[in-house]
């Protein structure tokens, strides 16, 4: 009871204008401060969406996240109710104080997806692989929801 | 120094545009070498190709053509294959360039030019 009140007072407070206005200020900041000042982690700015797939086939679904130059174990795959979360961090491998940085176009950050299963899967047959920077997760259908050929017998 | 800084994207509607993406690259120099760090995700280390034409420096990654598992439910993915041209530096020894790609990840180590170190000259007398 309490936590519904709590939410409904927050939903009250929302304004679309008080968004905007934020997200105006994030901006001139933005501008207005020397690139060489900016934190690489800006609140605004932060993170990054990796480009997700997913594929069907008769036996399973197959989720492919291009993830390149990541630590596999700085990848967390979470299966909840028929929802797949992917989530980790990529870092700056060379922070090293004597090196420049001439560009900057690589994403790091945080990074969250998450994908609803149009199926149910078997939860613990779950695999994932982690290969040239994709990572790739199969799921396989649970035998119910699989395609059944179905004979006719000729009587 | 201004090194490696003209770089050429492929002009939008153009036949290079059509058929490749431009990798994220990210450029950094180190006391000996510059380092360039290409996003290749799906590139494996038999589809890179580093051309080094005159003082221009090519990157392409191929992505194996393999059959995809299954149907596209939902897609982000481009089946492209990756092209950037970079603008080498006289100051850049482009006989010592070497490659790796792990992961994903294109490395070219761009050594500086011997004569263009830094040298620290001892006092004598």
């Amino acid at each position: 009871m309490e936590l519904s009140n709590r939410y409904l007072e927050n939903s009250a407070g929302w304004s679309a204008f008080d968004q905007l206005d934020s997200l105006r200020r994030e901006m001139n900041r933005f501008f207005e401060s020397p690139i060489e000042a900016m934190p690489r982690t800006l609140e605004f700015f932060n993170g990054w969406v990796p480009v997700v797939d997913l594929l069907e086939d008769p036996e399973k679904f197959t989720v492919r996240v291009e993830l390149p130059g990541m630590d596999k174990d700085k990848i967390d795959i979470c299966l909840h109710e028929g929802a797949l979360t992917i989530s980790g961090e990529r870092r700056i491998a060379n922070e090293d104080k004597e090196v420049r940085l001439y560009r900057s176009e690589r994403a790091y950050g945080r990074f969250h997806r998450v994908l609803s299963l149009p199926k149910a899967v078997e939860g613990d047959k779950v695999k994932a692989s982690y290969k040239d920077g994709i990572l790739e997760v199969t799921l396989p259908k649970v035998e119910e929801v699989k395609p059944r050929q179905i004979e006719i017998n000729a009587s | 120094m201004n090194t490696i800084s003209r770089t050429e994207k492929p002009q939008a509607g153009t036949e290079t545009e059509r058929t490749f993406m431009t990798p994220g690259v990210d450029i950094i120099e180190t006391k000996d070498n510059y380092l360039l760090k290409a996003d290749m995700p799906g590139v494996e280390k038999t589809g890179v190709e580093v051309l080094l034409d005159k003082n221009e420096l090519i990157i392409v990654g191929r992505r194996p053509a393999g059959a995809a598992a299954g149907n596209y439910v939902y897609r982000e993915s481009r089946s492209r294959d990756y092209r950037r041209v970079f603008e080498l530096d006289p100051a850049i020894d482009a006989t010592r360039i070497s490659a790796q790609v792990e992961q994903g990840v294109l490395t070219l180590v761009l050594p500086k030019a011997e004569h263009l170190k830094p040298k620290k000259i001892a006092v004598t007398g």
